[in-house]
């Protein structure tokens, strides 16, 4: 694939410097040995669009490779053992305490070594932006459309590194063996418990024993710096690969269509862009560790199964999770046939496995509702799917309520309401926000496809006032050039589903399902304009 | 076969999003009388391609930009040095951290913003088009790729020595069975269920102070003090962290005409003083605590109450058993000592518990 460019290329051949022929020489001496000249002319030129939000994958992947660099400088100070040592170390309050080398470790990159602080909370940092980033990224994917064939692997794929991701902080958080994130594994370990039949041994096997063990640390620095990296960095390459394949996907716009990319080639724009914005990450990255102090375990002493601070927290992407533990109404476990049935611990399991199943599988389910076997490169706004931006908000508000129920204690100290009122609220919430969300999110994008209707038709409001020669007044409307027009009136456009009858001549229930759902898409949509509709439009 | 355009005259032809893609379009709706895609809006020049100055000035806001991230990585290792840290001076610490991350981070944003800054103004501006294909391999190299695996599979007999094959996946299906086994030795031999249900406490053991270890006094226990409490030879165990897990009480008096014992654990407290569970039934954080006022016990992790008036009842959060009692009375000393272990398993429920 070769993109001539229309602007004449400077023919003059300059006098080649002997800086020249050295990268003549050694480009050549590579290429005698690789065949690396196909790779520069498949991919050097190829084409990426631009939109602001296409850049949060980007923060994704850029905060990753500064976890990776970070992580590693740190391996060379953290011992991963959960051997007891006595702290004779830099930090006085905690001088002559007995505890692990895994946290008399960390207490010594904090303060014994030359940024190591700083790395540290790089790291941390780094690993929050990641999460919140990947979080982003997914929900650009989702309310634009881009997960619509050919990318629903590449969806899941996303998915599962979320996932990773969230794992890796987890494991990550435990490693330091403090107090505050020896509780958060304390209740990791009550909710292992609780699954039936097999919880009491996967603690048990987790732990390396009873809880706490000595073994965690060791275990999860393992899993944290090789095995899931591994499965990372492997489903990053595959997602990345993907999407070179797949070419990314560009917004409606005049010149862009489902059958070409508009935008910057890799050499040079978008890689100095690209280049240019992994340094920048990095370097907010590195400018808010060195100014705001996160995770300081020294301040919440080693684990001891025994103290506690009231209001801890987990951080911010395990929130949710910690959330749904609390607003479990009470009572929600039984004893049957001789075994502890905890509804307290699987409920919690179920909603949230639900939950995230929906996430990795919608692209699927959308895919089979409106039955389109077409390939989709033109994102949708997110307006012109009302159903699916709606669907998106109710997801997002049940998340939120979740999240929000993590803080819940500290709401109630905080706005002086009773406990009970924040959980009740939160329990109603959580239901009813989502439901009240998907409709008031259908009914705007509805009443703002519409609008965008009106304005194609008859354009803007000008706010200019004339008065005709009858004597009446009229605001003036200002009409839409082509480009802009196009922005407003190109997206796709589907029908609710007939049901028809199979071969066999019957209706099946699973067509009946798929009926009832793509009503429920659909039966409500706005089509765009046509060109008769402008042309009739014109004369008023 | 890409190409580009400036000038807004390829635009194909169709409905309101083209597609050339001729898959089943499902329920979409394919419309013959969509308005036509106009056509890339012609390129708007930037100040940096129409005025010589300009682009001058923008090269040396990169080149400036460049430089000064050399100065922010040189000061950053100038930092390093000249910012030590010095032992239990915690703000030496925070001097190193700030220097060196200033220095790093000037170094690092200098850099990225030079060159994107470089990439707006001064690189190539206007869009380029290239055209994209169906993701799916041609008709022809679907072909080859069907043929590719039949002629494997006839030159290995794969579906045809039907014994070779199915004893091949048997054996595929078997290799790993040793691996899981191997994660057998991560815990002892013992039964976790067996060893959730008993704590150190038993007979005469000494309630202590957390974590001291000194031994507590009936009389010191005043009404309204909660003590956390844990059991004598604790200290200095090669478990002490796991005994504790499940060991670890509180010890409260109440008037005594507030306790409302069940009957049989009448005498599980001393005038008044009560022992309790520290660990949640919910997930097993310490319910560590106690509102004097309402005699209620409230766990920070996810604000489970119990309240120590009705032996510890949950009447709040997701928890639903009471706080075990660990039944006290007093040496000839006059130390807290247990009567026994727990009568039940203490901590978070689990499938074996009933
Ligand atoms: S651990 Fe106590 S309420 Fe959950």
């Amino acid at each position: 694939m070769t993109v001539t460019a229309s602007r004449p290329v400077e023919a003059e051949v300059e006098p080649i410097s002997s800086g020249g022929k050295f990268t003549t020489a050694a480009a050549n001496y590579i290429d005698e040995r690789t065949s690396i000249s196909g790779l520069v002319k498949e991919l050097g030129r190829k084409i990426f669009p631009d939109h602001w939000s296409f850049m949060l994958g980007e923060v994704a992947l850029y905060s990753f490779i500064v976890i990776l660099l970070s992580g590693t400088f740190l391996t060379f100070f953290f011992q991963p053992s959960m051997a007891e040592v006595v702290y004779h170390g830099s930090y006085v309050p905690l001088k002559g305490i007995t505890m692990s080398a895994a946290y008399s470790s960390t207490l010594n990159i904090s303060f014994d070594i030359r940024g190591g602080l700083l790395f540290r909370q790089v790291h941390h940092w780094a690993a929050l932006l990641f999460i919140a980033a990947i979080g982003l990224h997914m929900l650009r994917v989702f309310f634009t459309g881009a997960f619509r064939k050919p990318r629903e692997i590449n969806w899941f794929i996303g998915f599962v590194l979320f996932v990773l991701a969230m794992a890796e902080g987890f494991t990550g958080y435990s490693l330091p063996d403090d107090l505050l994130s020896g509780n958060g594994l304390r209740i990791i370990d009550g909710l292992i418990k609780g699954i039936p039949v097999v919880g009491t041994w996967i603690s048990y096997l987790l732990f390396g024993g009873e809880f706490p063990g000595n073994k965690l640390v060791a275990e999860f620095y393992s899993i944290h710096i090789l095995l899931l990296p591994a499965i990372l960095v492997a489903a990053l390459g595959v997602h990345l690969l993907l999407m070179v394949v797949n070419k990314h996907t560009q917004f409606a716009g005049p010149g862009r269509t489902n059958d070409n990319v508009v935008g910057v080639p890799i050499l040079p724009v978008f890689a100095a862009k690209a280049g240019g914005f992994f340094f920048v990450i990095f370097g907010v990255i590195v400018l808010i560790a060195s100014l705001f102090t996160i995770n300081p375990i020294w301040t919440y002493g080693p684990y001891d199964p025994s103290p506690i601070s009231a209001g801890t927290q987990p951080d911010w992407y395990i929130g949710f999770a910690d959330g749904a533990l609390r607003l479990v109404p009470p009572g929600w476990e039984f004893v049957l046939w001789g075994h502890t049935w905890s509804f307290n611990m699987i409920s919690v399991i179920i909603v949230l496995v639900v939950f995230l199943g929906l996430v990795a599988f919608y692209p699927f389910i959308e895919g089979w509702v409106t039955g389109d076997k077409r390939e989709h490169h033109i994102t949708d706004r997110p307006r012109n799917a009302p159903t699916r931006t709606a669907i998106g908000a109710a997801g997002v508000t049940f998340y939120a309520v979740l999240w929000a129920a993590a803080s819940s204690d500290l709401m109630a100290t905080h706005f002086k309401i009773t406990l009970e009122g924040v959980i009740h609220t939160l329990q109603a919430l959580l239901i009813l926000g989502p439901i009240i969300a998907y409709h008031v999110t259908k009914r705007v994008c509805l009443a703002l496809m519409k609008k965008d209707r009106e304005i194609a038709l008859h354009g803007y409001e000008s706010g200019r006032i004339v008065r005709l020669p009858g004597g009446e007044y009229i605001e003036v409307h200002e009409q839409l050039s082509d480009y802009e027009r196009w922005r407003l009136v190109s997206y796709e456009d589907y029908t609710p589903l007939m049901i028809r009858p199979n071969r066999q001549g019957k209706i099946t229930g699973a067509e009946r399902f798929r009926s009832s759902l793509s009503r429920w898409f659909f039966e409500d949509r706005i089509s765009p304009i046509t060109k008769g509709e402008i042309e009739q439009g014109g004369h008023h | 076969m890409a190409q580009h355009d400036d000038g807004g005259t390829n635009a194909a032809a169709g409905s309101a999003v083209e597609h050339s893609d001729l898959s089943d379009p499902g329920t979409a709706v394919v419309s013959s009388d969509a308005i036509q895609n106009p056509g890339l809006p012609p390129h708007r020049l930037r100040v940096t391609d129409i005025d010589p100055k300009k682009e001058k000035t923008a090269e040396r806001n990169v080149y400036t930009l460049f430089y000064l991230s050399i100065v922010g990585s040189i000061f950053a290792v100038a930092a390093y040095v000249a910012f030590p840290i010095t032992p239990g001076n915690t703000t030496s610490v925070r001097l190193n951290t700030l220097f060196l991350g200033l220095g790093i981070a000037l170094g690092l944003l200098a850099l990225g913003i030079g060159a994107i800054y470089w990439a707006k103004n001064l690189m190539r501006g206007d869009e380029l088009t290239e055209m994209r294909h169906t993701t799916r391999g041609s008709d022809a190299t679907r072909e080859r790729a069907v043929e590719i695996f039949k002629e494997g599979n006839q030159e290995s007999g794969f579906g045809r020595r039907s014994l070779i094959r199915n004893s091949l996946i048997g054996a595929l299906l078997a290799f790993p069975l040793p691996g899981i086994v191997l994660f057998r030795d991560l815990a002892p031999a013992a039964d976790p269920a067996k060893l959730l249900s008993h704590t150190m406490w038993k007979k005469g053991t000494r309630l202590t102070h957390d974590p001291s270890g000194a031994p507590i006094k009936a009389s010191d226990v005043t009404l309204g003090s909660v003590f956390h409490v844990i059991p004598e030879g604790l200290i200095g165990r090669e478990d002490a962290l796991e005994q504790k897990a499940k060991a670890a009480v509180l010890v409260m008096r109440l008037e005594p005409d507030l306790l409302h014992a069940s009957k049989g654990r009448e005498k599980w407290n001393y005038n008044g003083i009560v022992a309790y569970s520290k660990i949640c039934t919910h997930a097993g954080c310490p319910v560590a605590l106690y509102e004097q006022q309402t005699h209620h016990l409230l766990c920070p992790c996810h604000s489970s109450t119990f309240d120590v008036e009705h032996e510890c009842e949950v009447i709040f959060g997701p928890a639903k058993r009471p706080l075990p009692q660990l039944p006290i009375t007093v040496d000839s000393e006059g130390y807290l000592i247990a009567q026994s272990d727990f009568h039940e398993p203490v901590g978070p429920s689990f499938w074996e518990r009933s």
